[in-house]
């Protein structure tokens, strides 16, 4: 069986290094060929990329939500729903948000106090982004009804959630102040 | 439209896919599997390799195979990632450390995909190009062969083979898995998935990192893999940008595992055989998702390790599917996941990975249970039991209970000893029934081949390390070999005729039998230590 055991493994190492010349050098060089055509080169190469979204500072931006990851690393908080350390936590998110916001703590929706899975969430829910709009009009110098234009311009839905794009949202109204 | 209307769409769409392609790719795979023509490509690789693919395979011979190749396979994937830092790509990420590299080693070989490393600061991207992508399709390849000889055990008669594991492993390969993968790989760039051979990208002045993504993405989710290219997995926007590559992405977990039951039936010449195990495996996947989708939209915080593109139901849909199946991936942290919640992808695991199960190890431990569930129904009516016109004697039950134990033994052997361990209190993220569950998990995970964490626990101590690639070789290779033993036996046998007395295994009867076999399994065996962990937490 020894020798059985050991043909086998010697033929294996055979196909395995056929095999990996074919699944691992050329597959991948073939979806990294094909995605330089026009089109998909963009997305391939994440080029000004709106999927991701970090915290800007300052209150002329609108805020993502919390994130858990350490750059250039991706990641979450893995807090159990339970965890009484991580209440604190919440607690002092929603407390920061309603001061910076000028509204009291209820008016503070779950996403604007919970890490995303990734910690690079680029989204907010509608109701999150309204609570912002009258201080990043304020700070930004955009008016208010332009700033809510331009959330509901980044505003999707269907078939994800109802969703606005911070990202996208934030370079609209850095040019927009311009 | 409402989070619930939304949920409902994305859920019908994804079975709606399904049931297009079931008939025309499940009768592909059948020929795959029982074609006796060979591809020029084919023809290349076993000449090169040097393989007879006209020579066939004693079961023995044929686990031999299986664990020769996986061999080599962890031995390869270690030194590749022991040398990293001379391989192109690598950026200044140096040889991953050995017990890590270890895990990876057996975790991907395994097709478990645990990951004990962060991607974006240890692993180059040529270790995961020509090594990690290279297991996630032959690992998913040798499940597929492993199902089809068992398949075979049953269709074939007075017979001492079971077919050449070489020719099943690269027709697997080259005629289901690569294709498929290249198709949804530049599909997946189309929704915005990532192709780049860069560390990262500034975005508004922080660098993110990135990662030859799609094909890596592409193969994970058909192999039933679930290795991230990228640390938050299929939560990371650049491996899941929107709902629609999220919806391609459960389609691609499932569409091998559930496709195989069409493929059984049309190998045993009886289709009826294959929808009863579809049926089994959906009502119970139906079910899962009912609960987990419930609880988590009733928690505490839901959003908490989600992303709001996918929100709750597109959050649930792939916990249930990537649960269900071997894969591991996730697009939502699980563990935040409420009691209930995370506890449903727990026993997702639990019931074996069967509902409907990794590609290939799905349909080969379902017709293990099935072996159980007649021998459990012969017991009670005082009758030799039979599935698919082969006796089910001593040799066969003792084999189908081998490979049904293995992945209890060691999963509770292996938490119940780091439960204790002095070192795994600093190892846990939450504390009290959370933090066991984090253990629990972790064990599930690995004996499993499944992946997936409850990923606030730090597993790179020694203990995990090795305990949990122990886990993950055994839960693998000891019911791989006494599935071939079963097969082995059966094919052996000449085929009995259907008599009166033969209880059909078509209907609903077999059916209930065989799903209250799943569930009476894992319920005896895990529910003491569930009421410790996930049961204890939702009851808070």
């Amino acid at each position: 069986m020894t020798t059985t055991f050991f043909k086998q493994a010697v033929a294996g190492l055979r196909v395995l290094l056929v095999l990996t010349v074919l699944l691992g050098v050329l597959y991948p060089a073939g979806v990294w060929a094909v995605s330089r055509l026009p089109g998909l080169q963009a997305n391939a190469e994440a080029v000004d990329t709106t999927l991701v979204g970090v915290d800007r500072e300052g209150d002329q931006w609108f805020h993502t939500r919390p994130s858990a990851a350490t750059l250039p690393a991706s990641g979450g908080s893995n807090k159990g729903e339970l965890n009484p350390d991580y209440d604190a936590v919440i607690s002092s998110r929603r407390a920061t948000i309603a001061q910076r916001e000028g509204v009291s703590q209820d008016r503070v929706p779950q996403d604007a106090v919970t890490a995303s899975g990734s910690g690079l969430d680029p989204h907010i829910s509608p109701a999150y982004a309204e609570l912002q709009v009258p201080r990043v009009a304020r700070a930004s110098g955009v008016g208010e009804e332009r700033v809510r234009e331009l959330v509901a311009a980044h505003t999707a839905g269907f078939p994800g959630e109802p969703r606005v794009n911070v990202t996208a949202l934030n370079r609209a109204i850095g040019s927009g102040a311009e | 439209m409402s989070s619930t209307v939304a949920g409902l769409v994305q859920i019908g769409l994804l079975i709606l896919a399904l049931a297009v392609v079931y008939r025309p790719f499940g009768d592909y795979m059948g020929r795959v599997y029982t074609g006796t023509k060979h591809t020029r490509v084919e023809r290349a690789i076993y000449r090169v390799a040097r393989i007879d693919p006209e020579s066939e395979q004693r079961w023995s011979t044929y686990a031999l195979g299986v664990l020769g190749f996986s061999f080599v396979g962890v031995a390869l994937l270690y030194v590749l990632q022991r040398v990293q830092s001379l391989l192109p790509f690598a950026y200044d990420r140096g040889a991953v450390p050995p017990g890590m590299a270890f895990n990876t080693a057996i975790s991907f070989v395994t097709n478990t995909n645990w990951q004990s490393y962060v991607p974006e600061t240890v692993m180059g991207h040529t270790v995961q190009m020509a090594g990690l992508t290279v297991q996630n399709f032959v690992s998913a390849a040798v499940g597929m062969a492993v199902a089809v000889a068992l398949v075979r055990g049953f269709v074939r008669s007075k017979a001492d083979r079971l077919g050449n594991f070489w020719v099943d492993l690269v027709r697997g390969t080259t005629r289901v898995l690569l294709p498929i993968a290249f198709v949804f790989a530049i599909v997946l760039v189309a929704t915005g998935v990532v192709m780049s051979l860069k560390a990262g990208v500034s975005v508004d002045g922080q660098t993110v990192a990135t990662a030859p993504v799609a094909s890596q993405e592409a193969i994970k989710m058909l192999g039933t893999n679930g290795g991230g290219a990228l640390n938050a997995n299929s939560a990371h926007p650049f491996e899941n940008p929107n709902a629609w590559s999220n919806l391609i992405e459960v389609f691609l977990i499932l569409v091998i595992p559930v496709s195989l039951t069409r493929t059984f039936g049309t190998m045993v010449g009886n289709r009826r055989q294959g929808y009863v195990l579809l049926g089994v495996m959906g009502a119970l996947w139906s079910a899962m998702l009912a609960v987990i989708w419930a609880a988590e939209a009733s928690g505490l915080r839901p959003l908490e390790g989600k992303e709001i593109r996918f929100g709750i139901p597109g959050s649930a849909l792939f916990a249930n599917a990537t649960t269900g199946t071997s894969t591991g991936a996730v697009n939502a942290m699980h563990d935040s996941f409420t009691g209930l919640g995370g506890g449903g992808a727990l026993l997702n695991m639990l019931f074996g990975e069967m509902t409907p199960g990794g590609v290939g190890t799905g349909l080969y431990s379902i017709l293990v249970m099935a072996v159980i569930a007649m021998f459990l129904a012969g017991l009670l009516v005082g009758r030799t039991p039979e599935y698919l016109g082969k006796k089910l004697g001593r040799k066969e039950v003792t084999a189908a209970a081998v490979s049904i134990l293995a992945m209890p033994t060691v999963l509770l052997i292996g938490a119940g000893i780091a439960a204790v361990l002095p070192s795994t209190g600093a190892a846990l993220n939450n504390p009290g029934s959370h933090g066991l569950s984090e253990i629990l998990y972790a064990y599930a995970s690995a004996s499993n081949n499944n992946g997936s964490a409850f990923a606030g626990i730090t597993v790179t101590n020694d203990w995990f390390q090795a305990s949990l690639a122990v886990c993950m070789a055994l839960g693998r290779f000891v019911p791989i070999v006494a599935v071939l033993a079963l097969a082995g036996f059966l094919a052996e046998q000449k085929k009995v005729p259907v008599t009166a007395g033969t209880l059909p295994t078509t209907g609903p009867l077999f059916g209930s039998l065989l799903t209250g076999s799943i569930v009476l399994v894992a319920a005896l065996t895990f529910v003491p230590a569930l009421a410790l962990g996930p049961i204890a937490e939702a009851l808070q």
